[in-house]
C-alpha cells in the first residue's frame, strides 16, 4: 500500500463510503506499515466486515474471504489433495511402476488450494479476510498461526510454501469467546464499538443518498437512544442504516412516536425487545 | 522516548495487563512508523499492539492518561518554578491574593457556548481554567484526583449547566416529550465530554507535581476480572455486568458442546456417495453429528445477606444466562426455597427482576438465615421430580449453615437425578468449612466444586468444565 499517513488512510476509506475513526484508520496505516494482520473485535454490526472489503477497495486489491465454523479443518482452510485426480492419474497410467507414480502424484497439480493457501500464492498482493475467527475450535485456530507471523504454509509432501505477496489479514470475532495468547499475541487488536451520533450521522448520510440531514441527525440520536436501554440486542449500524432507508421509503421527514412505533421491528429483532422500547418510548409522550 | 514507553509497560503489567515481550517489541516497531508529536496516533498505537483484550481498556487508558499528558501550560503565566500556582496554604479552590476576582459566571459562560458549540478547544480552555480556580489541587498529597474532580464538579454545578444547556439548544420552545428525551441524552453526552476533560486536566497536574509513577500507583485498581465478587463495589458490579455477556455465551457452548468426532452413528447416504469417488470403495466412512443437546441449566442462588453482593452478582449472571439458554431455571434460597425463573423472563431489565425477587419470592421460611438443608430439601421434593438426566444443576453460595444439619443426603438424591451438580463458591478455599461452613458435607456429592472469587476465576471455571458426557445421550 503506499499511504504515508493514518489520515490519508482515512481519507480514502472515506472515498470507498467506509467511515472510519481515528482508532481504525491508524490501525490499518499500521497493519500496512508493520505487516501484521489485524483481530476486529466488536458486537454483530458495526461494519467489521466491511472494513476488510473496503480496504481491499482502496488498496485495488482482491478479497479472499474464509469464513470460519464449528468444524472448520485444514482439508477447508488451507489445501487438500484432489485425490480423484490422484485415482484417475493411477488408473491411467499402468506402465509406469509405481516409484515414479507415487512422486508424480503429490505436486502442485494434485493440489486442491483453500482460502488461506491461496491467499499466500496469489501473485498478485491480496486481503485475506478470515471472518468470525471465534467460531472454530481452539484446535483449529492453530492451523492459523503459521500463516499469521510467517506467511507460510507447510505442506509434508512439498516443503515450505512462502508468500509470494504479502496479503493483508483481517481476522473478526464476535468475542463469543476468548481467542487464544498466541494467535492475540501475533495480531493487531482493534475494538470496534457503536460509533457514536456524530459519526453514525456521517455513516448514515454516506450510505443513504438522499436522507436529509435533519433525518439522518435524528436517526442516529434515536439509535444511540435504544442502545442505553437494556436490550437482548442492540440495534446494530447496518440495522439503523436499514432504519433510515425504511424512513426515507416512506417520505418521513420528521422522527416521532408514532414513527418510531410503526417502525420499530427494522432496528429491533426480538418481540420483548421491540415491546420494552416502545414502552419506554411512548409511554412518556402520554400526558398522564 | 524509550524509557518512557518502556515504563508504560511496566506500569500496565503492574495493573495486571498481561504484555508480552514480542507485544512490547511490537510495540515499539510501530512507535517508530508513526508521528509521536500526535496523541491519538501514539495512544491508538500503543493501544493496538500492547491491549488485546477490551476488558484491559480502562486500565491502558488511565495509564496513558499518565505517561502521556503533558506537563500542563498554565493558563495564566505563574510562576515558572512551580508547576501548580495554588499553594498548599490556600484553602482549595479561593482565589490567589492579588489576582483578579475570579470570574465564575464568565467561566460556566464560556463552558456553556463550548459545549453548545461543540468546540473542544475551547471546551479544553475552560476545564483548565475550572481546574485552575476550583479544584483546589494542593501540591505533594498522595491522592488519585477523585476529590478534586468532585470539588471541581461541585462548583460548577453540573445539573444548572445542564439544564442551561437543553435551554440553550432547544430551537424551537414546543418540544415533543420524545425529542426532549433526545436533547437530554446529547446534553448528557456533552457534560461528559467536560468531565472527562478536567478529569484529564487533574490527572495532568497530578503528574507534574508528582511524578508519573507515584501517580499511576495511586490510580492503579484491580482489573474487572480479579475484583473480589464478595466485597465489589457497585461500579464494579456495573463492569462486571459488561464482561459477563461473553462468559454466558462461552458457558452455553461448553454446556451444549458437541462430543468428538466419530461418536454418531454411520451414516449409510453419504458414506455410499463418498465412495463413489474411489471407485466404490468405501474408504472414506461418514458419521451422523450428533445433534448438539440443548443444555439443560438450573441455577440455585442463596441470597441471604452474608452473600449480598456475591449473590447480586449471581443474579446478573443469572440474568445474562437467560438469554442464552431456553430452558433455564433458577431458584433463590435463604431458608427456604422458590422458584425465580419467570422474574427474569424476556425483555424484563435487571433491576426489576432484582426488586421483585426480594418482595415477592418466598424464600425465608423461619428466621431468614441460610439453611441450606432446608433448601435443599424443599427443593427436592418439590422440584427434584422434573430433574432429569440432561439437567445441570449449578449451586452458588458459601455453605455458611448457621450451625444447622446440613443434611446432605439430600444432595445425594439431587445428584443422582441430575447430570452434573456444580457448586460455585465465593469463599477463598482456605475459609472452607471454617466455622459455620459446611462445604466439604456436600462437596462430597458434588460433580466438582469451585471457588469463584474473581471473575477470572469464574472464567477459568467455565473454560476448564467438562460434564461426564457417560449419561448424556443415555436416552436419546
Amino acid at each position: 500500500m503506499e499511504f504515508d499517513s493514518p489520515k490519508l488512510v482515512a481519507e480514502a476509506l472515506k472515498a470507498a463510503d467506509y467511515l472510519p475513526d481515528e482508532r481504525i484508520a491508524q490501525v490499518v496505516f499500521l497493519a500496512d506499515r508493520l505487516d501484521k494482520p489485524v483481530l476486529v473485535e466488536g458486537p454483530a454490526g458495526v461494519g467489521k466486515t466491511e472494513l476488510a472489503k473496503a480496504v481491499a477497495t482502496i488498496t485495488g486489491r482482491s478479497l479472499i474471504r474464509l469464513q470460519c465454523y464449528e468444524g472448520l479443518d485444514e482439508a477447508k482452510a488451507l489445501y487438500e489433495w484432489n485425490y480423484k485426480r490422484q485415482l484417475l492419474r493411477i488408473q491411467s497410467d499402468v506402465d509406469h511402476d509405481w516409484d515414479s507414480i507415487s512422486h508424480d502424484i503429490f505436486s502442485e497439480e494434485f493440489l486442491l488450494t483453500r482460502p488461506l493457501l491461496e491467499a499466500i500464492r496469489s501473485p498478485e498482493p491480496v486481503v485475506l479476510l478470515i471472518d468470525e475467527v471465534d467460531r472454530v475450535e481452539v484446535e483449529t485456530e492453530a492451523l492459523l498461526l503459521e500463516i499469521l507471523s510467517d506467511f507460510q504454509v507447510s505442506v509434508p509432501e512439498l516443503g515450505t510454501m512462502y508468500a509470494t505477496s504479502q496479503p493483508m489479514v483481517f481476522l473478526t470475532s464476535n468475542n463469543t469467546r476468548e481467542l487464544s495468547e498466541a494467535l492475540k499475541r501475533r495480531c493487531l487488536f482493534l475494538h470496534i464499538d457503536y460509533p457514536d451520533a456524530e459519526r453514525e450521522k456521517e455513516i448514515l448520510s454516506a450510505r443513504v443518498p438522499g436522507l436529509s440531514d435533519h433525518l439522518a441527525n435524528q436517526v442516529a440520536k434515536v439509535a444511540r437512544s435504544i442502545r442505553g436501554l437494556d436490550l437482548k440486542k442492540a440495534p446494530s449500524v447496518s440495522e439503523t442504516i436499514d432504519w433510515a432507508r425504511t424512513l426515507l421509503a416512506l417520505s418521513v421527514e420528521d422522527v416521532d412516536e408514532d414513527v418510531l412505533g410503526d417502525t420499530l421491528h427494522v432496528l429491533l429483532k426480538y418481540q420483548a425487545d421491540i415491546e420494552k422500547a416502545a414502552k419506554e418510548f411512548t409511554s412518556t409522550s402520554q400526558p398522564d | 522516548m524509550i524509557n518512557v514507553i518502556t515504563g508504560f509497560i511496566d506500569e500496565l503489567r503492574e495493573a495486571g495487563v498481561p504484555v508480552s515481550m514480542v507485544e512490547a517489541i511490537d510495540a515499539m516497531l510501530a512507535v517508530e512508523s508513526i508521528d509521536i508529536g500526535e496523541k491519538v496516533a501514539l495512544r491508538e498505537t500503543l493501544r493496538a499492539t500492547l491491549i488485546k483484550n477490551l476488558r484491559h481498556e480502562r486500565a491502558f487508558d488511565t495509564a496513558f492518561d499518565v505517561y502521556f499528558s503533558n506537563v500542563p501550560a498554565p493558563v495564566k503565566p505563574a510562576d515558572p518554578g512551580s508547576p501548580d500556582d495554588v499553594p498548599s496554604s490556600m484553602p482549595g479552590g479561593e482565589p490567589l491574593d492579588g489576582e483578579t476576582e475570579f470570574d465564575l459566571d464568565g467561566l460556566l459562560e464560556a463552558l456553556l457556548d463550548a459545549l453548545a458549540g461543540l468546540d473542544d478547544e475551547s471546551l479544553r480552555r475552560g476545564a483548565r481554567q475550572a481546574v485552575d480556580q476550583l479544584a483546589g489541587m494542593e501540591p505533594g498529597r498522595p491522592v488519585g484526583g477523585t476529590y478534586y474532580l468532585y470539588r471541581t464538579l461541585r462548583r460548577l454545578d453540573l445539573a444548572q449547566l445542564e439544564a442551561k444547556l437543553i435551554e440553550a439548544l432547544m430551537s424551537d420552545e414546543d418540544l415533543s416529550e420524545f425529542e426532549r428525551r433526545l436533547l437530554k441524552e446529547d446534553v448528557e453526552a456533552r457534560l461528559e465530554l467536560l468531565r472527562q476533560e478536567i478529569q484529564e486536566e487533574i490527572r495532568r497536574r497530578l503528574v507534574a507535581d508528582r511524578g508519573r509513577e507515584a501517580v499511576a500507583r495511586t490510580l492503579r485498581r484491580p482489573l474487572v476480572e480479579d475484583v473480589d465478587l464478595m466485597h465489589a463495589t457497585s461500579s464494579e458490579l456495573a463492569d462486571m455486568e459488561a464482561a459477563i455477556g461473553p462468559l454466558t455465551r462461552k458457558l452455553a457452548s461448553r454446556l451444549a458442546r458437541r462430543r468428538k468426532k466419530r461418536s454418531g452413528r454411520l451414516d449409510f447416504r453419504r458414506t455410499v456417495r463418498r465412495s463413489l469417488a474411489t471407485g466404490g470403495v468405501p474408504a472414506d466412512p461418514q458419521f451422523r453429528h450428533p445433534r448438539p443437546h440443548r443444555p439443560e441449566v438450573w441455577l440455585l442462588c442463596d441470597i441471604s445477606g452474608s452473600m449480598a453482593t456475591f449473590s447480586r452478582f449471581t443474579l446478573q449472571f443469572t440474568h445474562a444466562m437467560s438469554t442464552q439458554f431456553s430452558k433455564l431455571r433458577s431458584f433463590a434460597f435463604v431458608d427456604t426455597v422458590d422458584e425465580v425463573t419467570d422474574f427474569f423472563g424476556p425483555g424484563i431489565d435487571f433491576g426489576s427482576a432484582v426488586s421483585r425477587i426480594t418482595n415477592e419470592a418466598e424464600v425465608v421460611w423461619l428466621d431468614g438465615h441460610s439453611d441450606y438443608g432446608n433448601s435443599l430439601e424443599t427443593f427436592f421434593s418439590r422440584y427434584g421430580g422434573q430433574l432429569t438426566s440432561r439437567t445441570t444443576v449449578l449451586i452458588s453460595g458459601d455453605a455458611r449453615n448457621n450451625y444447622r444439619p446440613p443434611r446432605e443426603a439430600v444432595l445425594e438424591d439431587i445428584a443422582k437425578a441430575a447430570r452434573a451438580v456444580l457448586w460455585l463458591n465465593p469463599e477463598p478455599i482456605s475459609y472452607w468449612d471454617t466455622g459455620d461452613s459446611a462445604m466439604s458435607h456436600y462437596a462430597k456429592h458434588c460433580t466438582s466444586v469451585h471457588e469463584v472469587r474473581t471473575l477470572r476465576q469464574l472464567e477459568e471455571f467455565i473454560e476448564n468444565l467438562t460434564l461426564p458426557s457417560g449419561r448424556t445421550f443415555q436416552n436419546v
